[in-house]
């Protein structure tokens, strides 16, 4: 068995992303929705980290994942906001059923 | 295989196995406790990286807020007496289909690139570096940043009250 390398931690994260990608597509729930796109970010901060370790580029990477962290915080608030607004509206946020903009 | 392989495997498997749990739940609250050991072998995985500061940024900002803030929303949008806090999936087999591919070509191409890999010695600790470089590389992305949690704090709470236009 290899020793650890950067490419365990791009695998970790490629399978995170995906399986991102996969709440966002399936899922009816927009809360579920968001969670898919949390995972998505966490994914890309893992390879920002890794890519500052392996590659020697100084704190960059670390910095940007740092940024990534404080827009995923500003993006959870909005959109639970909006889902919030959703349930006003519709009283149920099952976005695959929510298919007008005037209601 | 020494001990920091060993950590490794176990945050990996901590991370994806509740990912795998969040993306399958059908119970929602569910699947927020399994993203919250999603987040916690992610931060895992930053310590293992040198990071360790990003790592107590993701324990205190993913956990301590957006998964309150993630169980404030399912909280809110159901209906507590009509136990109905589930969530459904549509079209799971082609998604399944079309994101294993997609996933098998992500991961075969990082195997096949060969990255100029040059580990970098990590202070051991980045707090005092990362605070440095966060005011003076980065000092004007910084200050945009305050601004803009300044103007999503804003927004978010008067799209949250829309209908107070009293």
């Amino acid at each position: 068995m290899e020793t650890i390398g950067l490419n365990h931690f791009l695998v970790v994260s490629a399978i995170l992303f995906s399986l991102g990608i996969y709440s966002v597509v399936t899922r009816k729930n927009a809360i579920m929705v968001l969670m898919g796109i949390e995972l998505i970010l966490n994914s890309a901060n893992i390879n920002f980290v890794a890519f500052s370790k392996y590659g020697n580029y100084g704190l960059g990477g670390q910095v940007t994942a740092l940024f990534v962290i404080i827009l995923a915080a500003a993006e959870a608030a909005i959109a639970l906001a909006i889902v919030l607004n959703l349930y006003k509206t519709f009283t149920h946020i099952n976005i695959d059923e929510i298919d007008e903009l005037n209601s | 295989m020494n001990l920091y392989d060993i950590i490794f495997y176990l945050f990996a498997a901590i991370t994806i196995v509740s990912a795998f749990i969040v993306v399958n739940a059908k119970n929602i609250v569910y699947a927020a406790f399994s993203l919250l050991f999603t987040f916690f072998g992610v931060s895992g995985l930053y310590v293992l990286l040198g990071a360790d500061f990003i790592a107590i940024v993701q324990v205190m900002v993913y956990i301590g807020g957006i998964l309150v803030l993630l169980l404030f929303g399912v909280m809110l949008t159901h209906k507590i007496t009509s136990v109905d806090i589930k969530a459904g999936s549509v079209q799971t087999i082609p998604a399944v289909i079309i994101i294993g591919i997609f996933a098998a070509l992500l991961i075969g191409l990082m195997y096949s690139t060969h990255w100029a890999v040059n580990p970098a010695e990590i202070p051991v600790t980045t707090t005092k570096s990362l605070g440095k470089t966060l005011v003076t590389e980065y000092v004007l992305i910084f200050e945009l940043l305050g601004i803009l949690l300044l103007v999503a704090m804003i927004g978010a709470a008067t799209i949250a009250r829309r209908d107070g236009d009293k």
